[in-house]
């Protein structure tokens, strides 16, 4: 027990660890994980420099309130088994949000040794200690309770739709999912690639709902194959929840965006991640662009994961991001920003496309724009304005949008009196309900494209308030 | 399961499939299609719905080998299963009392003009198929379209049977002599529906056109199957794919169709490489 007499001071002086990556060169030839994880003893080390806050601020910066500081203490003690049970009492996909949350915006953002040192660890040390409890190969399956009769229909299996069906599925009720692809795991595995998040991770998740009683039926595209109307009055669901995303691509709205090479970042990241474009032809039948210099609009996330993807491409020499705002706005994470640094992309900032230009049909190039930045608009961002006579023309052969994404407006066409606002997102309150008596939304598809953690936490609400529901009737 | 129930080789490495998948029977309706997986790792393609029983749950498609996917289906046999299906997806076509309508099919397309054309039959409508083929032995479906239409008249290029010339010979002549007629549906190569939209375009009658753009999710997440009509994007898979002939952008079609013609060739190339290995493989083993 001598850690516990650690004190603040010294637990202060330990410097934050780093994981080991792949090496830039090599990573950016190879779709395996680009960082390495901890040992067992770089977390416990790291758990260390946790001050163990009677008032933690990190929980509260954490969207669903994992108990922070209690899991780190396990890790401390090398307790993981019992850490990883701490952890999923809040957060269903530790070893998803371990590697894909905003720690950086989020509970490390307000960890109170981050104002002279670096903050804790924090998404490092759940990623650990998901992984070392999926390697142990021992997840426990909770009991479930007798069963209750009551049906649940879940749309869409994305973290939204997968966290509400783990959830209802353990307090006994009949879930099951219907989703439109044929793999459950929404933009894990369509949107976010293999070297950011292992598929295999996301499948292990998926199983451990199967193992919870959760039914999955994919292939099943609510709206068209069934609606909403039909699941509850004929197929004797009691409770719908929707979590469909935002999957509705926006594009540029420029003269020559139907040229051949021109895609939506979902087209291009979907043919790669979900069909296993990268192995076209000789192990996936999917086709992707072959193109030897890519450019790709937009600065946040899906702009990064589609760079970075692209330079991944054995036949793709050169990818520049065309961003039209400076490094500082841009909505990405900064560890993506570095990690495509790292590897080769380039960064043509404060640039906008004005047009794609072809021949015969084809991309050769794309009219660009400089741009200066002017006063700050709506979002508080200053609004960048173009430079008169800066046009030039970037020589690209393939042209990837990832300026967003907008929801999908199938399932509000098909169910009458489901209310959604002026963007298409279904209106729903802080539980999840609907203007649907019997119908709850959550994720991307109200709150518009935001992140896996928010997705997920919607999805618990919404599980708590339908448990509640189906309670009563 | 999506089990093949029944398998026929028709003309012209056309085949017939009837497949199990009760839930796109269920609400299938005329103008619909599905997207087929086959194998793991395989790709998605869209195949229209040329009929289908919601009581004993299966479906029926037409299926051209052409490239890779399609032809790897023309070696599955009764009893093999997809991997998936899934739908029905697209915007159902619009039937509508009181209308005489002349069908055009050509290809595969004789197959997705089929259930509409029954349809429109089933509500009273007079309806003419003109369906067409090089010759006579490459006609498929004469017997349904002849049950599913009022009347049938048939194109060959060689003259085999029917009319000799294609099936906009046979439109082209209606229109000359005035031949009662609301509705004009087209569907099959781009270059027919193209040239069928120029032609009704002078008399204004009504042409609706299904466009085949490559797709990949055909839910309106991708993008991949823009097509231009008037001066607006759609994405076929949900906007349509049933559109106004006379405001479609057919050359821009055609040219989206050539997306990946480098890379499916490639991927055709290697597969026959496998399948004639495969076939020596076979021999030897006699
Ligand atoms: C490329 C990319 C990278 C990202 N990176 C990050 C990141 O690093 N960190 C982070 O926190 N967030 C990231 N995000 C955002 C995050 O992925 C989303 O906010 C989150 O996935 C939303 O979850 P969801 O469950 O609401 O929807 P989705 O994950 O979009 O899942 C919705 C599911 O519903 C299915 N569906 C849709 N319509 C129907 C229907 N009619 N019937 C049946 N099924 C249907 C879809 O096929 C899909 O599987 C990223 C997003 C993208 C696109
Ligand atoms: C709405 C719709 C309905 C269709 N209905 C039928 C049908 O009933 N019967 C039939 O035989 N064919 C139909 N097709 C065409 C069929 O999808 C293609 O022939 C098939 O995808 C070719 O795949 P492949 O791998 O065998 O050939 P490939 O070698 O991949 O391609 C050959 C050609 O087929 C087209 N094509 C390739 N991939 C796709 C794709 N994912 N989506 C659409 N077109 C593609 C391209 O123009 C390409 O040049 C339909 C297409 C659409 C969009
Ligand atoms: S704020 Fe930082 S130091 Fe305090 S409990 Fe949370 S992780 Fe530990
Ligand atoms: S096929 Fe993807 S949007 Fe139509």
């Amino acid at each position: 027990m001598e850690k516990i007499k650690l004190s603040n001071k010294d637990r202060m002086k330990i410097p934050r660890h780093d994981m080991p990556e792949q090496e830039p060169a090599v990573r950016a030839q190879n779709f395996l994980e680009v960082p390495l994880g901890f040992t067992p003893e770089t977390a416990m080390e790291e758990a260390d420099r946790c001050l163990q806050c009677k008032n933690p601020k990190c929980v509260a910066g954490c969207p669903v309130n994992v108990k922070i500081p209690d899991f780190i203490f396990h890790v401390a003690m090398g307790n993981f088994s019992l850490a990883a049970q701490t952890l999923k009492e809040t957060n269903a996909l530790p070893a998803v949000c371990g590697r894909v949350c905003p720690q950086e915006d989020q509970c490390e953002a307000v960890c109170v040794i981050g104002g002279k040192n670096e903050p804790v660890a924090i998404g490092r040390l759940e990623r650990f200690v998901a992984d070392w409890e999926r390697a142990s190969g021992v997840v426990t399956i909770p009991p479930i309770p007798a069963a209750t009769g009551k049906k649940v229909a879940i749309i869409g299996a994305g973290p939204a739709g997968l966290t509400c069906a783990g959830d209802l599925a353990k307090k006994g009720h009949d879930v099951t999912i219907y989703e439109a692809l044929h793999k459950a795991g929404g933009v894990l595995v369509y949107g976010i690639p293999e070297f950011r998040l292992p598929k295999n991770i996301v499948d292990a998740e998926v199983d451990y709902l199967r193992k919870l009683g959760v039914k999955i039926e994919c292939d099943f595209v609510v709206g068209m194959t069934r609606t909403i109307d039909e699941l509850m009055e004929e197929d004797g669901f009691d409770a719908v929840f929707i979590g469909s995303g935002a999957g509705l691509p926006y594009f540029m709205g420029i003269p020559g965006e139907n040229l051949n090479g021109v895609y939506s970042a979902n087209e291009f990241l979907t043919r790669v991640n979900l069909m296993k474009g990268f192995v076209f032809p000789n192990l996936s039948d999917t086709p992707v662009p072959m193109a030897t210099h890519v450019a790709v609009i937009g600065g946040g996330n899906t702009a990064m994961d589609s760079a970075r993807t692209a330079k991944r491409l054995p036949w793709t020499e050169k990818v520049s991001i065309v961003y039209r705002r400076s490094l500082a706005e841009m909505p990405a994470r900064k560890e993506e920003i570095h990690h495509g640094e790292q590897e080769g992309v380039e960064f043509l900032l404060l640039t906008n496309p004005t047009k794609f230009v072809g021949a015969e049909g084809w991309l050769t190039g794309m009219e660009c724009q400089r741009m200066e930045l002017g006063e700050p608009d709506a979002s508080g961002r200053r609004k960048p304005v173009p430079v008169k006579g800066s046009e030039f023309i970037l020589e690209v052969g393939a042209a990837i949008i990832a300026i967003g994404n907008g929801s999908n407006p199938l399932i509000n066409k098909t169910t009458p009196g489901l209310t959604t606002n002026k963007y298409g997102n279904i209106i729903a309150d802080g539980f999840g309900k609907t203007s649907r008596e019997g119908v709850w939304a959550g994720g991307d598809i109200v709150i518009g494209a935001a992140t896996v953690i928010k997705a997920m936490g919607a999805g618990k609400e919404a599980a708590a308030s339908i448990d509640e529901y189906l309670r009563s009737k | 399961m999506f089990t093949i129930l029944e398998k026929n080789d028709l003309a012209a490495k056309v085949y017939r499939y009837v497949i199990n998948a009760p839930n796109v029977a269920r609400k299938a309706k005329a103008g619909q299609f599905v997207i087929l997986r086959l194998i793991d790792d395989g790709e998605r393609i869209p195949i229209t719905l040329a009929d289908w029983d919601p009581i004993s749950g299966t479906i029926t498609l037409y299926v051209q080998a052409i490239g890779k996917t399609t032809t790897i289906m023309s070696q599955m046999k009764a009893g093999d299963a997809l991997l998936d299906v899934v739908g029905p997806l697209g915007i159902p076509s619009h039937v509508e009392k009181g209308k005489t309508l002349v069908a055009l099919g050509g290809g595969f397309g004789i197959a997705a003009i089929h259930p509409i054309v029954r349809a429109h039959k089933r509500i009273g409508n007079r309806t003419i198929s003109i369906i067409g083929a090089r010759s006579k032995e490459l006609l498929i479906m004469e017997d349904e379209m002849r049950a599913a239409s009022d009347e049938v008249r048939i194109a060959t290029d060689d003259g085999s049977c029917g009319t000799k010339g294609f099936v906009t010979t046979i439109l082209k002549k209606m229109l000359t002599t005035h031949e009662a007629m609301d509705v004009v549906l087209a569907i099959g190569p781009v270059v027919m529906m193209k040239a069928v939209a120029e032609l009704t375009r002078a008399s204004d009658v009504e042409t609706l056109v299904s466009l085949n753009p490559i797709m990949m999710d055909g839910t309106g997440m991708c993008g991949a199957c823009r097509v231009m009509v008037g001066d607006s994007v759609q994405f076929a898979c949900v906007d349509g794919p049933e559109f106004d002939a006379h405001k479609v952008d057919f050359d821009l079609l055609v040219a989206r169709q050539k997306m990946y013609s480098p890379q499916e060739k490639l991927s055709m190339e290697i597969f026959d490489k496998l399948c004639k290995a495969q076939e020596q493989r076979e021999t030897a083993a006699w």
